[in-house]
């Protein structure tokens, strides 16, 4: 299928998906507060007092810098991991046990220590989206053939030589495996965080309309966030087909 | 009389699990003239790789004498191997021509000269035509002749083939043999090559060293003469069943 022909087709796709939702509205009588129509979400947006841009730019600060700092810190521990067998086997089963500890939970505790605002809700997408991320690049990082390790070393090929030309580039599609997983889990991360205590944001937003049962307003939000989190994904997948795809490498 | 290139002198290794101790392999003795194309034959599991990665130094010998290079021409560990896998061991993310430029790139070597000797040898082993391409766009056996290219680009003394066409199917396995010899011949290395294939070795070698497994150990020795330039008419001669034969009983296969 050509690019344009797929293209085309989730345009369709999503087309139909909004068609099938006004049909909805039309052919049935079910009331605006439970299903508004698409055109009735669409206009809040020129709602002045439900101060979009604030909540978006919140959101969005949260998601990208959870998320960003998971990719940081997932790739850092990583490497030290892949470089430092005594500290992988001493901290990752205190991480997976971590991980097992729901993040939700962890929520009011991150309140406790950080404050309302931006960087709780911040720290919550992070602890989300990190471990996929340190997971699937400590894997790739120790995916490589064992005689192409033989190879370089017969060459004496230093370690830093080792990792720069042979382990990172081999890791990177395991990276973005993580990262694409990631991505999905920073938005709700950070959603949930607002949920539980904030005054600005999407998520904040969402619980406000509930109470006066705004619901096209409330499905507008959920239109943002899916934008957010659309745009997230579309800017890892730009960069996966940059630095993997187009050169061939995959798993 | 020259001293050889190489010389192996009643090699032992022995790994250690835990307490227990393994002897991998002993009584390696071989002696490989400068030039030469030695073949190393035996069943899976008997020390081949194991004498190539001691000649590469990625592991000690537990016992014995390992000497490489002669006076004339001395033998500089790291800068005088090149290996040859099983698997052509390629870096997907790069082109062919990057590949075989990776040993040099590691050595520090001039990048031009060596941009220049990599695309000569890529004429050598009839890749040109995909220096630029990647590698899963080339076969099994072009891959393998890449990485042969790659073991050459340094210009190291002694080559390490480690199994090299096992992977291949056997016509491309013929084709890659004939190909090597005349690689061989056009480059006079020193070259070391481990296969379980008994034609395969007869074939190339001047010289067959036949291991044994249980207990493993290197358990004899053929002086191949057969005529050069050898072409795959030498494998229906009379000589050749007779070399093959006889390994094939030292190897208890009758
Ligand atoms: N790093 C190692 N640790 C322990 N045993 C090993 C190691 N490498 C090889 N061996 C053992 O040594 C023997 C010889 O192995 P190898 O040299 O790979 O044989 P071959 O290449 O002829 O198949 C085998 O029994 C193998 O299991
Ligand atoms: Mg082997």
């Amino acid at each position: 299928m050509t690019l344009l022909s797929r293209y085309l087709w989730a345009t369709a796709g999503l087309s139909g998906f909004v068609v099938v939702w006004w049909l909805a509205t039309v052919m049935t009588d079910l009331p605006a507060y439970l299903l508004p129509s698409p055109g009735a979400a669409l206009a809040e947006i020129w709602e002045p007092s439900y101060n979009w841009g604030t909540h978006i730019w919140a959101t969005t600060q949260e998601i990208f810098g959870g998320y960003v700092l998971a990719v940081v810190i997932g790739v850092g521990l990583a490497v030290l991991f892949s470089w430092l067998p005594a500290l992988n086997a001493a901290l990752m089963p205190l991480l997976v046990v971590l991980n097992m500890v729901p993040k939700v939970a962890m929520a009011p505790l991150f309140i406790v220590w950080l404050g309302f605002g931006i960087v709780p809700n911040m720290v919550i997408a992070f602890t989300i989206c990190f471990f996929p991320i340190l997971l699937t690049t400590y894997r790739g990082l120790l995916e490589v053939e064992p005689d192409l390790i033989n190879l370089v070393k017969s060459l004496k090929a230093n370690r830093w030589q080792i990792f720069l030309k042979i382990q990172l580039p081999g890791s990177l599609p395991y990276l973005f495996s993580g990262m694409k997983v990631a991505a999905v889990l920073a938005v709700a991360g950070a959603i949930v965080g607002e949920f539980i205590a904030s005054q600005k944001g999407l998520g904040y937003f969402l619980l406000a309309q509930q109470n006066a049962l705004n619901t096209s307003a409330m499905m507008m939000a959920l239109a943002f966030i899916t934008l957010i989190g659309v745009a997230l994904y579309g800017l890892v997948l730009g960069l996966e087909y940059l630095v993997v795809t187009r050169k061939g490498i995959g798993k | 009389m020259t001293r050889p290139f190489v010389r192996l002198v009643g090699v032992t290794k022995t790994y250690h699990a835990g307490a227990q101790e393994f002897l991998a392999v002993r009584d390696v003795t071989l002696d490989v003239e400068e030039g030469e194309l030695v073949s190393i034959v035996g069943p899976s599991g008997c020390g081949k790789s194991t004498v190539l990665s001691i000649l590469a130094e990625l592991q000690a010998a537990s016992g014995g004498t390992v000497e490489i290079g002669t006076p004339d021409s001395p033998f500089t560990p790291g800068r005088d191997v090149g290996m040859v896998f099983q698997k052509a061991l390629l870096l997907k993310w790069r082109t062919i021509i990057d590949n075989v430029m990776l040993p040099a790139e590691i050595l520090g070597l001039p990048r031009r000269a060596s941009r220049e000797r990599a695309r000569d040898l890529l004429e050598m082993v009839g890749l040109s035509k995909f220096a630029d391409a990647y590698p899963q766009q080339l076969s099994g056996g072009m891959q393998q002749r890449a990485s042969i290219a790659r073991a050459l680009v340094h210009d190291p003394k002694l080559i390490l083939m480690d199994e090299p066409f096992g992977a291949l199917d056997a016509l491309t396995r013929e084709r890659m043999n004939l190909e090597l010899l005349r690689i061989w011949r056009e480059s006079s290395k020193t070259i070391l090559f481990v296969t379980h294939g008994i034609q395969e070795a007869v074939f190339l070698g001047s010289k067959v060293a036949v291991m044994t497994a249980g207990p493993a150990r290197m358990a004899a020795q053929f002086e191949i003469d057969l005529p050069e330039p050898r072409t795959l008419d030498v494998k229906t001669t009379e000589k050749f069943g007779n070399y093959t034969r006889e390994i094939y009983h030292l190897l208890g296969m009758h």
